[in-house]
């Protein structure tokens, strides 16, 4: 899923990462907790994998989330 | 209940119920809701699954399960390796903050039997790390001697396929599984009706889980209070002590004062 990221001034390269398998393109890097924001996810509720890492939730502001990263974020769903 | 029985308690935590539930399969949130407040159950199987990131508009499961009475227990399910379970459940445990897991390690897609030798394997790494561990088994008791070995708390042991409702296919088995273990047991898989459960239970095991015979059933909120009443009424019966089997009849009137003879 690509994300169309508005233009900034001055010109900054997009970040593309990978997001639960998918392409997925940020303007600027930021942390785990801003990624979340974003995504309108509640960081209490999922588990974050940083490039095969998984994080503390206290480090999602502290996590950088930069071009060529793979990120995973889980949560919960029905299961038996 | 009238006879005293010892508590339900894994790994230093009681329940009250016998019977474990999942909130897979279900028509939807609310009569899973309804489900499990008819079971009286206070665990529940969770799965743990990528964020859909495009649709946001979905409701969270977590909205449905009041988690202040109910216990969430995450599962390892869809995993065929050692590695990928680890992986599952230390997010499950991020995700959850509890250091509980049902293991499952798959072997096989169609019967969704368990790879025992992966599955020891991880058992003995996620207890290392900390875990609470109930691993999803077969009816194998040597198996479950290696579980119970390898640190996991509980084992469970399937009655037969996930979802087939074929109910306790090895019935000595699993009564074997009893006496030989020294940590609780609980079935599993497979459970299709009431007497299922019913039946897992006088053979003494300490507890039942199932997912889609309750979610699966056409009336699931009747059958989860089925299920309820089946754990406990299979519980006081193997308290109880059954009488034995016998190949004739011993009659139960008296034999002497009968008019006429």
């Amino acid at each position: 899923m690509q994300w169309q990221s508005q233009v900034q001034f001055p010109a900054a390269t997009p970040v593309r990462i990978t997001l639960n398998g998918e392409s997925f393109e940020l303007d600027q890097p930021l942390s785990v907790e801003e990624l979340l924001q974003r995504l309108e996810i509640d960081p209490r509720r999922v588990a974050v994998e940083h490039n095969l890492v998984i994080l503390k939730r206290h480090a999602f502001a502290a996590t950088l989330v930069g071009d060529g990263d793979r990120v995973e974020i889980v949560n919960f769903v029905g299961g038996g | 209940m009238a006879i005293a029985d010892t508590p339900f308690t894994i790994a230093g935590r009681t329940f009250r119920s016998r019977l474990i539930v999942g909130t897979g399969k279900y028509s939807s949130y609310a009569v899973m809701a309804q489900a499990h407040e008819a079971s009286g159950a206070d665990m529940v199987t969770v799965a743990v699954r990528r964020v859909n990131i495009s649709d946001r508009t979905r409701e969270s499961l977590l909205d449905y399960i009041d988690t202040a009475r109910m216990f969430i227990l995450p599962n390892t399910a869809g995993c065929y390796s050692a590695d990928e379970a680890v992986r599952t459940a230390l997010l499950g445990r991020e995700a959850g903050l509890s250091h509980w897991v049902k293991l499952e390690v798959i072997g096989d897609e169609r019967t969704l039997f368990p790879d025992n030798e992966a599955l020891i394997e991880a058992t003995r790494i996620l207890v290392k790390e900390g875990f609470v561990v109930l691993p999803y088994t077969n009816d194998d008791p040597i198996a479950c001697r290696k579980l119970e070995d390898a640190g996991a708390a509980a084992v469970m042991p399937l009655g037969a396929p996930i979802g087939s409702g074929l109910g306790i296919q090895n019935v000595n088995n699993i009564r074997i599984i009893r006496e030989f273990s020294r940590v609780p047991v609980i079935v599993d898989a497979g459970v299709g009706t009431a007497s299922d459960a019913a039946l897992a239970m006088e053979l003494g095991a300490d507890g039942v889980l199932m997912n889609t015979a309750i979610a699966g059933a056409r009336e699931p909120v009747a059958m989860a209070d089925a299920m309820k009443h089946a754990v406990i009424a299979g519980r006081l019966a193997h308290l109880a002590g059954r009488i034995p089997k016998k190949m004739y009849a011993t009659a139960s009137s008296p034999v002497e004062g009968l008019v006429g003879r």
